[in-house]
């Protein structure tokens, strides 16, 4: 038997990460929790630190085959030359700091029933309780011809890293006067506004250093997030709308990209098979949750992971839970703000559940700053709740866009603020 | 409809809404963690975002309730205030008034 003050002891920890595993002989044995943690972007890092703050009982182990995280977020700033590569490769330092066990491999398969995770160098990791937070693939030979070979040419640059180093190289070698073509995904992709800030710090660079060319933008889609906000800042910075716009916006069917030639640069859009013949190519694929949870049985007919809102569980595998971009969270969107959110609500409900507790009643913020140049920042933030039918909500009356008349350069300094603090946030640093 | 299918219609409603509901509402760490991705871990900026850290309660608590009303004029703060009640408000304004 446990003594008295033992147990008011381990009572007043409220949350210990401890499960009795027997009592005999008047000892009681315990066995630390354990949470494995695959994927290090925002909301892996994230939920890892997160749940050791708030219970230093559980055994963390973060999975991620890559030694250093390049963001997604500011990979933009780097087209327009704000910044280099280097200022947005982080390493996970922070979360060691924190306890988290860091395991550099690759996950081959889930056993959700054995609650064990494989991975390529042989070992097999048990847990109580998994986190996944993949990001995105790609779906590739949705356009046809985009496949990852073509990558090489006409650079996707939506995972950062070499590929924004690739397309980088590929606008400073460009002629003056030359075309950049971006095709826009289609619902739902990561980053919902990136395509739109992509095209306005290339513009930027384009303004001040190869002025006589222009950048076009090939989207199915009809309307796209802070909208009225793009387009208000590109007729202030690059004349949109007028004949000598840097920005041209090809919108709806005729936007609508099937097919491209990644050797001739060539992207072929709308009913009437227009070919648009770029410079530089940029083809932002079609996307789906990152590869490990469609192998392990998360994924629904969309590609995408349906979860429990409240706790972030899986409703395909128990024991399982699905943050970030891979996750079906709407109206949240794809974000690293979302998957930071999402994290810190997740690690909450893991840490609550490993002590036989009730989750709390979560709460949700995502705000997403853009760029239109290094001086002019626009912005859109939610707040996010569980409304009665058990759904995530938008709370009614809260978010929205930058007022139209706002002060754009304070937001471009609060977009940079943004980018330290939640590197810092998520990964320690 | 009987008066006994009210009945057991209302109870099954309250179950339900039992079901979605939360006991103690939302706290103010929850909220506040939130927060933190732009204003820094316990609100501790870096950068041209202010910190919240050091700010006693009712700084925080007059500031936030300002930005919801639209009394006080921010460029993202009132869409963000808006998201909380007065309750929440306080709560939050607790939480980062005691972070050690």
């Amino acid at each position: 038997m446990l003594t008295l003050s033992r147990r008011r002891f381990l009572q007043s920890l409220g949350a210990s990460g401890l499960v009795l595993l027997s009592q005999r002989r008047g000892r009681a044995i315990y066995s630390r929790r354990r949470v494995v943690v695959i994927g290090g972007g925002f909301g892996g890092a994230t939920a890892a630190r997160y749940i050791r703050e708030v219970d230093p009982w559980i055994e963390v182990t973060l999975v991620e085959p890559n030694k250093t995280y390049i963001t997604c977020p500011a990979s933009n700033w780097i087209l327009g030359g704000l910044r280099d590569l280097d200022s947005i490769t982080l390493g996970y330092k922070g979360l060691v700091k924190s306890g988290v066990k860091i395991v550099r491999d690759t996950v081959t398969a889930i056993d959700p029933h054995r609650r064990e995770v494989r991975l390529k160098g042989g070992a097999i990791l048990s847990y109580n309780r998994l986190i996944v937070s993949p990001g995105i693939d790609f779906r590739w030979n949705a356009i046809e011809g985009y496949n990852a070979q073509a990558t090489q040419l006409a650079p996707h640059a939506w995972k950062a890293g070499a590929q924004t180093t690739l397309l980088r190289n590929q606008l400073l070698a460009m002629r003056d006067g030359g075309t950049v073509i971006i095709t826009s995904p289609p619902d739902p992709y990561r980053c919902p506004p990136g395509p739109y800030e992509r095209a306005s710090l290339i513009a930027y660079y384009l303004k001040v250093h190869k002025p006589k060319s222009k950048v076009i933008i090939l989207d199915a889609k009809t309307a796209f997030t802070k909208q009225e906000l793009f387009t208000a800042g590109w007729e202030a910075l690059y004349g949109f709308g007028t004949d000598n716009s840097m920005i041209e916006w090809v919108s709806g069917p005729d936007g609508e990209v099937t097919a491209m030639d990644a050797k001739a640069k060539l992207a072929i859009a709308g009913p009437l098979e227009e070919k648009y013949r770029g410079d530089v190519l940029n083809v932002i694929p079609p996307q789906k949750a990152g590869s490990i949870v469609q192998i392990a049985g998360l994924t629904d007919k969309s590609g995408w992971c349906p979860v429990a809102p409240a706790t972030s569980e899986s409703t395909l595998q128990r024991g399982v839970h699905v943050i970030g971009d891979a996750s079906i969270q709407d109206p949240m969107p794809k974000s690293a703000y979302a998957a930071s959110s999402q994290a810190k609500v997740c690690a909450d409900a893991v840490v609550a559940l490993l002590n036989d507790r009730t989750p709390g009643e979560p709460s949700w913020i995502n705000t997403c700053y853009s760029l239109l140049n290094p001086e002019y920042g626009i912005s859109i933030a939610e707040v996010f709740e569980i409304n009665n039918q058990g759904m995530i909500q938008v709370v009614p009356g809260s978010g929205g866009l930058s007022p139209m008349n706002g002060n754009r350069a304070l937001e471009a300094a609060y977009a940079k603020s943004w980018y330290t603090n939640i590197v810092r946030d998520s990964f320690g640093l | 409809m009987t008066l006994k299918k009210t009945v057991v219609a209302a109870c099954c409603y309250m179950l339900l809404m039992a079901e979605a509901g939360f006991a103690g509402g939302i706290t103010g760490r929850t909220i506040g963690v939130t927060c933190s991705a732009c204003h820094g871990p316990e609100g501790k900026s870096n950068g041209a975002i202010p910190s919240l850290y050091g700010m006693s309660a009712k700084q925080l608590e007059s500031a936030l309730l300002a930005f919801k009303s639209g009394k006080r004029n921010g460029t993202i703060m009132n869409r963000i205030a808006k998201g909380y009640t007065e309750n929440e408000i306080a709560a939050v304004a607790e939480y980062f008034a005691n972070l050690e």
